[in-house]
């Protein structure tokens, strides 16, 4: 354990000081961008892999708080308003959005998220007077939250950061909690749940909110980022990819999802300038990963790691006279 | 006051009728055994009692409390508990762990997002307790994955008992067990005081009717026959549909 502990400290600190070994302003910016999307992929993993829900709608939902945000700043409100207003419009909208997917499970609630992300996705289309249709909104200013202006890309990095961690921290801790734990035994036996004396539709309807929640966190993140909005965030294409680096990250771990929005953002924004089919690749990448660990990145490289030291170990107490080898 | 009470029980699934007009009248403390031979209803009649299923008409008191619409998870906090025929564990968990969520699901605190499940002594506590009453302590933290079937019964048993219910419904115990099993398990049942009441389908009929006091015959999903261990076996009905000589 103590492997994964000093693993962690070096991922931190290669974190924090980012700023200074990454040159360049774009891949600070693609750092700002793994980061959020960490976020979305941590939300979507509530679901996805503690409560065995698979949503395919997410980026309705992430659209939904990057307009409202967008809009409260159009109407003239401060970015404190309209991040706040954003926040309670987000919860309203998974509340929702949990109580239509909610009455039912497997192939059903996919569906079911499929067809609301598509009716947010159509909304924000065609609703040309709130969202601007194809045109988006735009947004003028990044906040200045305690007078730390945001608008060069290493103070944006360093918040995106924090709220990154502190993202982290509140996935980490429920997912150890008593709710967590119900939450996961609602995912692995359902019926069982419910005659130990479990409320399974409350529980699945709070981890909705969780994610729910995080899910705007992100989409604020991101608005501010590319202070652009456009239905296009919201399509089937975006909930795909966000549910993409679950998958291949290691849905129901912690780190998984983290991983999984590394190697998507990489592979979309870097890559993707050296490669001009870069969704081929990133399609066969997705591929070799079911193959080779299809329980994810995270884990897989964990087993992989494990599995290669064992060996290591084996082989030098095979070797005669080694400092192991003792009888 | 009767501890369980079923009146005019019905369910039907479609056209097939699995529960008919059952009358159940369960004493306090009172051990009853249900038989029937396959398809009789005796596990639909569980899932009636317990909730899963809802019945077409009929009415179930527990204690003289009428719980027929209380949802399944209700009926857990009003003091009754199951264990399942087909085992019904969390596999991807260790031994404790599922004591750990029965346990859970009777506290207030099983929606608590904050605190850290691990660190509750006083769960960990009952629930390695409670493996200890059914002689798993040993292998408490083991992963269920990798525990045998006879091991996996007593895992369902010491879920049930760590909810300390009023009235305890055990579907087939002993099903699946070696000779040596079946021996820990009987002795682990009888152990079991007079204030929980309990209501058991089993087909092993050496291990079964020792235990039981009162015996109810299902069949087609009717009570065909009811009575004491020795008026249940001595009536020819039960010879006919299921001893079968």
């Amino acid at each position: 354990m103590s492997g994964r502990v000093f693993a962690l400290g070096v991922a931190f600190v290669a974190l924090v000081t980012l700023p200074y070994w990454m040159t360049g302003v774009y891949y600070i910016n693609v750092a700002s961008q793994i980061l959020f999307y960490a976020i979305f992929a941590l939300a979507l993993n509530v679901l996805v892999g503690y409560a065995g829900l698979v949503s395919l709608g997410h980026a309705g939902l992430f659209g939904v708080t990057a307009y409202a945000t967008g809009y409260m700043l159009q109407l003239g409100f401060g970015h404190p308003m309209a991040i706040l207003v954003a926040l309670v419009i987000s919860l309203i909208s998974v509340a929702i959005y949990a109580v239509l997917s909610l009455r039912s499970t497997g192939i059903g609630f996919i569906m079911i998220t499929l067809a609301l992300g598509e009716i947010l996705w159509g909304l924000a289309y065609r609703w040309i007077s709130l969202t601007g249709g194809d045109n988006g909104l735009s947004l003028k200013t990044r906040p200045e939250p305690f007078g730390y202006s945001l608008s060069d890309a290493t103070a944006f990095y360093y918040a995106t950061l924090v709220i990154f961690l502190l993202s982290l921290a509140a996935v980490t801790v429920f997912v150890r909690s008593p709710l967590g734990a119900a939450l996961m035994g609602t995912r692995d036996q359902a019926r069982r749940m419910s005659a130990l004396g479990y409320h399974v539709w409350a529980i699945r309807f709070y981890a909705c909110l969780f994610s729910g929640l995080l899910t705007a966190v992100s989409a604020i993140l991101f608005v501010y980022y590319t202070q652009f909005i456009s239905p296009q965030t919201l399509g089937l294409t975006s909930s795909a990819e966000v549910l993409l680096m679950v998958i291949s990250g290691g849905a129901g771990t912690l780190l998984g999802p983290i991983f999984g929005a590394g190697l998507v953002v990489i592979v979309k924004t870097v890559v993707s300038g050296f490669i001009e089919r870069w969704n081929f690749l990133l399609g066969a990448i997705f591929v070799a990963i079911v193959i080779l660990m299809p329980e994810g990145l995270a884990p897989g490289t964990a087993r992989l790691w494990r599995l290669a030291r064992r060996k290591r170990a084996r082989s030098s107490k095979a070797i005669p006279g080694s400092a192991e080898a003792k009888p | 006051m009767t501890a369980l009470t079923v009146t005019g029980l019905c369910k039907a699934f479609g056209g097939l009728r699995v529960t008919t007009d059952v009358n159940l009248d369960v004493e306090p403390g009172e051990r009853r055994l249900i038989i029937g031979p396959n398809g009789a209803g005796k596990t639909t009649l569980f899932n009636l009692i317990t909730g899963e299923l809802t019945p077409d008409s009929g009415t179930i008191k527990l204690f003289g409390q009428d719980i027929t619409s209380v949802p399944s998870r209700r009926r857990a906090h009003l003091g009754m508990a199951r264990t399942y025929q087909i085992i019904t564990l969390f596999v991807r968990d260790t031994i404790i762990h599922n004591v750990t969520l029965a346990l859970l699901g009777l506290s207030p605190s099983r929606w608590n997002p904050l605190i850290d499940l691990k660190r509750q002594g006083h769960f960990v506590e009952h629930a390695q307790a409670a493996l200890e009453r059914v002689g798993l302590g040993h292998i408490a933290n083991r992963p269920l994955a990798q525990t045998s079937y006879g091991e996996r019964r007593r895992v369902e048993i010491a879920m049930a008992l760590t909810q300390n219910p009023k009235v305890l419904l055990l579907d087939e115990p002993f099903a699946g067990l070696s000779i040596d099993e079946r021996r820990d398990v009987k002795e682990l049942l009888l152990a079991i005081p007079r204030d929980v009441t309990i209501v058991m389908i089993e087909h092993n009929m050496d291990v079964a009717l020792e235990f039981a006091e009162r015996i109810t015959l299902l069949h087609f999903g009717e009570v065909i026959v009811e009575g004491n261990r020795a008026e249940v076996v001595a009536d020819p009905r039960t010879r006919e549909v299921y001893l079968g000589h």
